[in-house]
């Protein structure tokens, strides 16, 4: 190593110190904290350790393993769904037309609310009778459920509110991804006579791969993540039916104050994003021309 | 370059400073509060006589209803400043009530205690377990506490002792729309008075179109968040509670439960009068206003935003009897905390006695829509007008005298999340009353097992 290569290195890690910090602070001490913890029954003020007997415990929990299969099926829907949609919206509104930039406003235009107020708004499209949704199926003939109030219903119907509004955040990026492809390939499909589906599923599809590896990361933890919208319309219910394995985790810490509990739960949590992340990067990675 | 990397190292060593000095100044007012006593007491000491000494309160408080709450605290502690200047109150606005748990949680764990705070009346035995509560039943006259309404005071008890005050409180009421049931031959003036009535006159509220699709419901009871609150109504009519006044028993598979179960499905699933499946607790107030339910089972919280918003006359009566009338107390109580010195738990006593008087109790109930504490508040001019103007708020305080405890236990939150979980498999009709109720029993007997030594 010479003597400039040092440098150059100290003067990275100087740049980075600041954001190494923050991540080890925010980040990195909590992750070792809860381990520790998931190793402790911790119900208030007892504290006491007893190995693994609360991972044990925890997947013989129905109510865990309802929640784990909701956020399961969840992620499964919603994730292919709204990448698919979010693709085919930016495929749309690249073209150089009329009016593209505000249908792209449209269709970014959930991304900008908040979670809250998204919910709020569901709310309402989902109430039974009087809300938009049964008044809209009314204009039908069609009688409209109980939504948000039985359980077969309520997953679903959580999950057409996810895509709504998470397509149009995939959306930019597959934007700003078919920007950056090369004019040239298209102009020669253009002269080999290709037809415009075979264009996107020969070029645009593998040349925007990257992204949708991007994409599907974000998806994924992002269907993992995104629960506040279970705190203003179900609170996890019908009878669990709705329920996903972060607000699970809050309710546990929060109102039952089992923070051993709440620890095994978030170490589970931890090790299902990160076996994705390996999943994603690990294996598609290798398969992707950059 | 060298020059370079250096002033970049020192600009960014700059940044993190400033990002240190931020997160230090985020942090929350207790350590201020703290700092502030600290001096005082540094520099109170002999000279200064100790009335002179000024004592800082940090007062924790929720917002759950609609209204301009947190201006009407402000305005209290300003009040109380005036009163008494040695003594700031400052109010710390924490999110919901369980928000504002989860803060004063942490900051009781972290030795940071609160000195005061607005919490759930039904949290007391999670605030005993981890020791944060002062116990106030020396620290007041026992005339002080009579002064109560006893459903109010039962929720501030463990046992003997008392551990709070009542503050914004809350019951369930029978709200009803006047012009349903004129145009269903009832009269609007007589609400249904037992269950049978209930029953009959949401039979005729009902009302179903040419296809025989429901435009109206006769009645509405929520089951989204507090169907346990609501059960525990029907089953005080019936004639039992649910809960002991020690936190250690629960008594959910009692015939009477049983009973109460029963009817709350009936009427969904057997009786259609009633939406079937679980009705959304926020939903149920739109469902009343707008005229799609003629009846519904609500909290007297929402008197107010049902007085703003409906368009046309409503009454609110007693919950219909069973056995007898009946309904749980809900709410919020003040609670002072241990960990602080003695000063400031005198000067939260008298924030407390302050907040408490009859004129602020009236007014208190006439901005917010809780109900009133103490018989004395509606003795006064405040209140007495405002009852003449809208006799609906009297309701509620006339059915204080067959109120009960709200369902209140160690482990408070799991205890609550089981129940409410087997009510709604019972609505759905996934479980029979019987399961729901014996389940709801077992599982709540392994939690409490271990506080009944």
């Amino acid at each position: 190593m010479t003597k400039q290569m040092l440098k150059d290195n100290l003067l990275a890690y100087a740049l980075l110190f600041p954001s190494l910090a923050f991540l080890a602070i925010f980040t990195f001490y909590p992750i070792i904290k809860v381990l520790d913890w998931s190793f402790y029954e911790s119900v208030m003020s007892v504290k006491r350790f007893v190995g693994v007997d609360l991972y044990q415990q925890v997947f013989q929990d129905e109510v865990f393993l309802k929640v784990l299969r909701n956020n399961l099926l969840l992620a499964a829907v919603t994730v292919p769904i709204s990448i698919l949609l979010a693709m085919y919206m930016a495929v749309w509104v690249n073209d150089k037309m009329r009016g593209t930039s505000l249908i792209r406003a449209a269709f970014f235009y959930p991304t900008l609310l908040p979670m809250i107020a998204i919910a709020n708004i569901w709310l309402f499209i989902y109430t039974p009778d009087y809300g938009l949704l049964d008044k809209f199926l009314g204009c039908f003939g069609l009688e409209g459920q109980s939504w948000l109030g039985d359980p077969k219903w309520v997953l679903i119907s959580m999950m057409v509110m996810l895509i709504w509004k998470e397509a149009g955040y995939f959306m930019i990026f597959y934007l700003a991804g078919l920007q950056a492809l090369p004019k040239e390939v298209y102009e020669a499909a253009a002269l080999d006579g290709a037809k415009p589906f075979q264009r996107f599923r020969k070029l645009t599809f593998p040349l925007v791969m990257p992204t949708t590896l991007f994409v599907l990361i974000i998806a994924t933890t992002n269907s993992f993540k995104l629960v506040d919208h279970l705190y203003i319309m179900t609170k996890g219910g019908p009878n669990n039916a709705s329920n996903l394995l972060l607000y699970h985790i809050y309710e546990t810490a929060f109102s039952f104050w089992d923070m051993g509990n709440a620890s095994v739960l978030t170490v589970i949590l931890l090790v299902i994003l990160l076996a994705f992340s390996i999943i994603y990067y690990g294996v598609l990675d290798k398969r992707i021309h950059y | 370059m060298k020059k370079l990397s250096f002033l970049l190292i020192a600009f960014v060593l700059i940044l993190s400073a400033c990002g240190g000095g931020t997160s230090n100044n985020g942090g929350s007012g207790v350590n201020r509060a703290a700092s502030t006593q600290n001096t005082s007491e540094a520099s109170g000491g002999t000279e200064n006589p100790p009335a002179e000494e000024p004592v800082e309160l940090s007062f924790y408080f929720p917002v759950a209803v609609g209204g301009p709450i947190t201006s009407f605290i402000d305005k209290l502690a300003a009040d109380f400043h005036t009163e008494n200047p040695s003594i700031t109150i400052k109010p710390v606005y924490a999110g919901s009530y369980q928000d504002t748990m989860t803060k004063v949680v942490t900051a009781v764990q972290g030795g940071n205690s609160p000195d005061l705070a607005v919490l759930l009346s039904t949290e007391l035995y999670s605030l005993l377990e981890i020791n944060a509560l002062e116990e106030l039943t020396t620290r007041f006259e026992p005339v002080y506490f009579d002064g109560f309404y006893e459903a109010f005071m039962s929720n501030t008890k463990a046992g003997d002792q008392v551990w709070s005050v009542p503050f914004q409180r809350s019951t369930i009421v029978l709200y009803y729309n006047k012009d349903k049931f004129k145009a269903a031959n009832l009269d609007p003036e007589q609400a249904p008075a037992n269950w049978d009535e209930l029953r009959d006159y949401a039979q005729k509220l009902t009302v179903k179109d040419g296809s025989g699709k429901v435009t109206q419901w006769g009645l509405e009871i929520p089951s989204t968040g507090y169907q346990y609150w609501m059960l525990q109504a029907l089953a005080l009519q019936t004639g039992t509670n649910i809960v002991s006044n020690d936190g250690k028993e629960v008594y959910l598979n009692k015939p009477e439960v049983k009973e109460a179960l029963q009817f709350y499905v009936d009427l969904g699933r057997k009786d259609k009068v009633m939406p079937e499946g679980v009705l959304e607790w926020a939903t149920v107030p739109s469902d009343f206003i707008s005229g799609k339910t003629a009846m519904m089972f609500h909290t007297t919280g929402n008197l107010s935003k049902v007085k703003a918003d409906a368009s046309f006359d409503f009454g609110v009566a007693y919950l219909p009897a069973n056995k007898t009338y009946g309904s749980p107390t809900g709410g919020g109580n003040l609670y002072v905390f241990k960990d602080i010195p003695e000063e400031r738990k005198q000067a939260a006593l008298k924030f407390i006695e302050f907040l408490t008087q009859p004129e602020r109790v009236a007014q208190w109930s006439i901005d917010t829509g809780y109900v009133g504490t103490t018989p004395a508040a509606y003795e006064t001019e405040l209140l007495k007008k405002y009852v003449a103007d809208f006799p609906q708020a009297a309701v509620a305080r006339d059915q204080m005298e067959y109120a009960s405890s709200e369902l209140s236990t160690y482990q408070n939150g799991q205890i609550t999340k089981l129940f409410n979980d087997n009510i709604q498999a019972a609505l759905l009709g996934n479980m029979t009353v019987e399961e729901a109720l014996d389940q709801s029993q077992q599982q709540a007997d392994e939690i409490l097992q271990k506080y009944r030594k």
